[in-house]
């Protein structure tokens, strides 16, 4: 059947590291399924947006989201594809995994080196009855360029004034204090074995390695525990719609039950692409990866995107992405 | 009859002018190939380093500040990182080696010394990585726990080891990166120091025993002089590898762009930044910057190498050779 259809090119792509498993794992699947292979190198967002830019791949992958105005300059599209979330992880004597609570506030002040005690005021103040330590505190950051970096940036910034007009945002950072680790596993591993210490990493390495996380008061005021509902109320709490370029960092996001610290990861594709058929075949391996991967991508500890913002997302598909003569390539319902 | 040998003698010639000019054209090609290489890579390095050179001119140099969210960015840091971890190691790697190589060569009994040399080659092979993950699992845990402390009471009060050795131990630190890149050179200064030991004349050594010198004399009036140009050369190669060693240092070296005056802070290499950062630098300046970076790596390679050219000339001058 498939070969009566002759052979499909396979699908190519590049950029962000943090998707990489689940994109291997629903290409895999799909070409089990289809015939179509996909063949994604992770090479970095900073990579995945030149190549996209570039145009020498069919589709570019970040976890860096562009703004509605470098898309339009470059004539791309953006969506998400899948989403994770961001853990503080401690490692403090005494302290179980989410025994401790942390603001964004008092996050970004450890992270400015303004907190350097355990037993700070601010921090004991959101832990009323818990004995804290009077050690000093440790702190960990990501020594390579990250989209995990980006997103908790981020995050800090939107809580506090002084982390925006002092560091900013951007997948690295000119650090205050701390020291860098390589890759979620370099900080995860040093917390581990380190006293002391507090790092951040995407939630599967936090869960993983038994890290001990600390919860989060969100927006709403409320302290969260991280798991993948508090993640996926994050990304429903999200107002996509007004974003036509779905640049949404999902931080800091309304909603009692959300956890602040999450975010997408996205996929660029070329308005009008050069090669129509590949683009036609990468659209339809994203619209099965939305309709039938949500599984596979929770088993990996990713978060599968919400119904609304898939709906959004191929709306925009078939509005956007067109071949020479205009006509869309991607009409819904496959 | 008579005209066939001459003639034959005559082809034959001509094949020999042939074949030799062929090889020594051959020679020469590959050696121009090797500087047309080389002059590529200044040239593309050059070309990438100019829109960062143009915008922080001579600023790249001394400042301290690497922020890619504001694009302000300075070498300071990594270049003071790069040299004083391969100085540290050099100074520990060194002595260490050159003891090596003369047990090897003037004390041990022949039998050890095929496995003793094998074990010091086998540690060349090991990839980085491996003694990068060793440095973070195992030494950075060790010296955090066991000796930093001690090293930073021992240090109180002492006016400049006070500063040198300040705390707190992280483990993780420019010494646990000079240390790991003394064990990656130590294999490059022993094995090639064995081997210029072992061009010693043995005349010239029994010699030396036979007016009764101790192996100390021997080794320190017989053979070092004899071989110190091979054991220079020998340090060179481990220091070039100090210098650009990459993995092995990101991993231990704690990644902050800062000059601090305490060995056990964390810190930053040259070629640690370049593998860091560069698959994520977004943007001209950030690329620029990087790649500048390795200009200046190339730079400080160089320089090293003319210095030691430079040294060796003048110890030759000195001997009137």
């Amino acid at each position: 059947m498939v070969s009566c259809l002759g052979r499909a090119a396979d699908i190519s792509g590049a950029g962000a590291t943090f998707p990489y498993p689940i994109y291997a794992q629903w290409a895999a699947t799909y070409k089990a399924e289809t015939g179509i292979g996909l063949n994604y190198q992770s090479i970095g967002s900073g990579g995945g947006i030149k190549q996209a830019i570039a145009r020498t791949v069919i589709f570019g992958a970040t976890d860096r989201p562009l703004k509605s105005e470098e898309l339009e300059k470059h004539g791309l599209v953006q969506f998400p594809m899948v989403m994770g979330g961001v853990v503080p992880v401690i490692n403090v004597p005494g302290i179980a995994p989410g025994a401790l609570t942390l603001d964004g506030t008092t996050l970004a002040d450890i992270y400015l080196g303004r907190i350097k005690r355990w037993n700070d005021p601010a921090i004991s103040r959101l832990n009323p009855g818990l004995v804290l330590p009077s050690t000093g505190i440790i702190v960990l950051h990501r020594s390579d360029g990250s989209g995990t970096t980006f997103i908790f940036a981020d995050y800090l910034a939107k809580s506090n004034p002084a982390w925006r007009d002092e560091v900013g945002v951007s997948t690295a950072v000119e650090w205050p204090i701390g020291l860098g680790a390589k890759g979620n596993e370099g900080i995860a591993n040093y917390v581990m074995r380190a006293k002391g210490t507090i790092g951040y990493v995407e939630y599967v390495y936090a869960k993983q390695n038994k890290l001990a996380y600390t919860r989060l008061v969100n927006r709403e005021g409320v302290a969260v525990s991280p798991t993948l509902s508090v993640f996926q109320a994050a990304a429903a709490g999200a107002d996509w719609a007004a974003r036509p370029g779905f640049d949404v960092v999902l931080t800091d996001q309304p909603g009692a039950g959300s956890w602040p610290i999450a975010g997408a990861t996205f996929i660029l594709l070329p308005r009008r692409p050069r090669d129509v058929a590949a683009t036609r075949e990468a659209i339809k391996f994203f619209a099965w990866a939305y309709r039938r991967g949500g599984n596979m991508a929770e088993a990996l500890d990713y978060i599968p995107m919400p119904e609304t913002v898939i709906a959004l997302v191929e709306s925009a598909w078939s509005r956007q992405v067109v071949d020479a003569t205009g006509a869309p390539l991607y009409r819904g319902g496959s | 009859m008579i005209a066939e040998p001459a003639l034959e003698r005559r082809t034959r010639t001509r094949q020999f002018v042939r074949i030799d000019s062929g090889y020594r054209w051959a020679t020469r090609a590959s050696a121009v190939f090797v500087l047309l290489v080389l002059g590529g890579v200044i040239l593309s390095l050059v070309e990438g380093a100019l829109p960062a050179l143009g915008t922080y001119g001579f600023d790249f140099l001394t400042s301290q500040r690497w922020n890619p969210v504001t694009e302000k960015f300075g070498a300071a840091a990594p270049i003071y990182g790069t040299i004083v971890t391969s100085f540290i190691a050099m100074a520990i790697a060194l002595p260490i080696g050159i003891g090596i190589a003369v047990f090897l060569t003037e004390v041990c009994p022949p039998v050890a010394r095929r496995t003793i040399g094998t074990a010091i080659e086998l540690l060349a092979g090991i990839p980085s990585i491996i003694y990068g993950i060793w440095g973070l699992f195992t030494l950075a845990p060790f010296l955090q726990e066991h000796v930093q402390p001690s090293i930073i009471d021992a240090a109180e009060g002492i006016a400049i080891l006070e500063t040198l050795f300040a705390g707190p131990p992280y483990g993780i630190g420019m010494l646990t990166a000079a240390l790991i890149l003394s064990v990656m050179v130590l294999p490059f200064i022993a094995s090639i120091s064995r081997d210029v030991f072992e061009t010693v004349p043995p005349m010239l050594k029994e010699s030396a025993y036979g007016i009764g010198c101790t192996t100390w004399e021997v080794v320190r009036h017989v053979v070092l002089p004899y071989t110190k140009i091979g054991v220079i050369g020998g340090a060179m190669l481990g220091l070039g590898r100090a210098l650009g060693e990459t993995m092995a240092v990101t991993f231990v070296i704690g990644n902050a762009h800062k000059i601090h005056g305490s060995l056990l802070a964390p810190g930053t290499t040259i070629s640690a930044t370049i593998a860091n950062e560069f698959t994520e630098a977004v943007g001209d300046l950030y690329t620029s910057s990087l790649i500048a970076l390795g200009l200046i790596l190339f730079a400080i390679t160089f320089l090293v190498l003319a210095a030691a050219r430079l040294m060796l000339a003048r110890l030759e001058r000195r001997e009137g050779k």
